[in-house]
């Protein structure tokens, strides 16, 4: 019999119960949630349960949701069974001030780089890793790259100005000068008028 | 149907011989030639360029367009492009440097002999190019200083070649004594070179 999404699901409640959830099926792959402190816990089953043999961790981010409080950043395991071609994906979601989850790389090595980069770029922390630190981005960065919480152009630049940006600036040759400077302008002490 | 071929199509003959390069002033007489050391030897120097091609990306692709027999980079000199940097002359940075890479780039450069000179091929090489982001240094001359810019996303061959005919004129009528002097210190100061 081969590995349907129904029967994973029946196995998942049966062991379950209610706290895997919300199982919905986007484009015919498998995706449920399950509170955080449950993460090894399915994971493990399914690894083990000899039907379902998910034994492949596919791949591991996260999703930073800034509108829903409480449960900001989700994170998202990929698993595979590579024997019945069966891929689902199971999500929890945590709180973006106690961004804590267990780490899984004592089930599947593969996680111990993905973590490392959903650190790197959203701040997860993972508890029980052995080497948590920023894997692409520079050691020195103090901000976690692709959480949506500050401003996308960096506002303290001066060499390149509002013109560049599409705010004020004019479409012309660059021959004419307008009243409102550009970044660079201002740091300027000119007393030129604007001239037309 | 093809549209026949409308430029380029009458061969026509070099304009002077490039085959020796051109003598410098100097003067001349019965089996011997007087002349300044900086000519003969910007002379010798600039014929003879010895690139390291720091290649990251889409530039390096055009560069060994470069280096091919349709655009030949040999003809000027860098017939041997040398990967390390203790042997070269010019490190030719191609394509987008991320901010981790950055120390890097540096580590090379600090590891070339004197005199050596700094191309930076392509948008990203120059000023980071279209990736204004958290991980791309915003042009190398941000870690090394540079001697030649230039610009293109890719820059087509020969473009390329054009920077390395003006690496070449800098090479030709650089003073010798230009690598001791304060102002190149100062230079090198500013990068924290010491």
């Amino acid at each position: 019999m081969s590995l349907t999404n129904e029967h994973i699901k029946e196995k998942l409640v049966e062991k379950f119960g209610e706290q895997v959830n919300n199982f919905t099926e986007p484009h015919g792959m498998l995706t449920f949630e399950a509170p955080k402190e449950l993460n090894l816990k399915v994971l493990n089953f399914l690894y083990d349960a000899p039907e379902l043999k998910f034994r492949f961790l596919t791949t591991l981010c996260a999703v930073h949701y800034p509108q829903q409080k409480e449960k900001e950043l989700a994170v998202v395991y990929h698993l595979h069974n590579l024997e019945d071609n069966v891929r689902i994906r199971f999500k929890i979601f945590t709180d973006i001030s106690k961004p804590d989850i267990y780490t899984a790389t004592g089930l599947f090595s593969a996680a111990n780089w993905l973590e490392r980069e959903t650190y790197d770029f959203y701040g997860v922390n993972f508890i029980g890793h052995p080497n948590l630190k920023r894997i692409l981005n520079v050691e020195e960065m103090d901000y976690f790259p692709m959480r949506k919480e500050y401003p996308l152009e960096d506002s303290t630049r001066i060499d390149k100005d509002d013109e560049m940006f599409g705010r004020g600036g004019t479409f012309g040759y660059g021959t004419e000068k307008t009243d409102q400077g550009t970044i660079a302008e201002a740091e300027k002490n000119n007393e030129g008028e604007a001239v037309l | 149907m093809d549209r026949p071929v409308s430029y380029n199509i009458h061969p026509k003959g070099l304009e002077k011989d490039i085959s020796m390069a051109e003598m410098p002033e100097g003067s001349m007489g019965e089996g011997f030639f007087a002349t300044t050391l900086d000519k003969v030897v910007g002379l010798a120097r600039k014929n003879s360029i010895w690139p390291l091609p720091f290649a990251t990306s889409c530039c390096g692709i055009e560069f060994m367009a470069t280096m091919g027999s349709h655009y030949d980079l040999a003809r000027f000199g860098s017939e041997r492009v040398g990967f390390s940097p203790r042997q070269c002359d010019l490190l030719m940075v191609m394509g987008t440097i991320a901010k981790k890479m950055g120390p890097v780039v540096k580590l090379v450069y600090l590891q070339m002999a004197e005199p050596r000179w700094v191309m930076a091929v392509g948008a990203c090489a120059c000023s980071g190019g279209i990736f204004d982001t958290y991980s791309v240094l915003q042009g190398i001359d941000q870690v090394v200083p540079v001697d030649v810019y230039v610009p293109g996303c890719p820059p087509r061959p020969e473009a390329i070649i054009d920077g390395i005919i003006r690496v070449q004129d800098l090479v030709g009528k650089e003073s010798l004594r230009r690598r001791n002097s304060q102002q190149y210190k100062g230079l090198l100061e500013s990068y924290g070179i010491q």
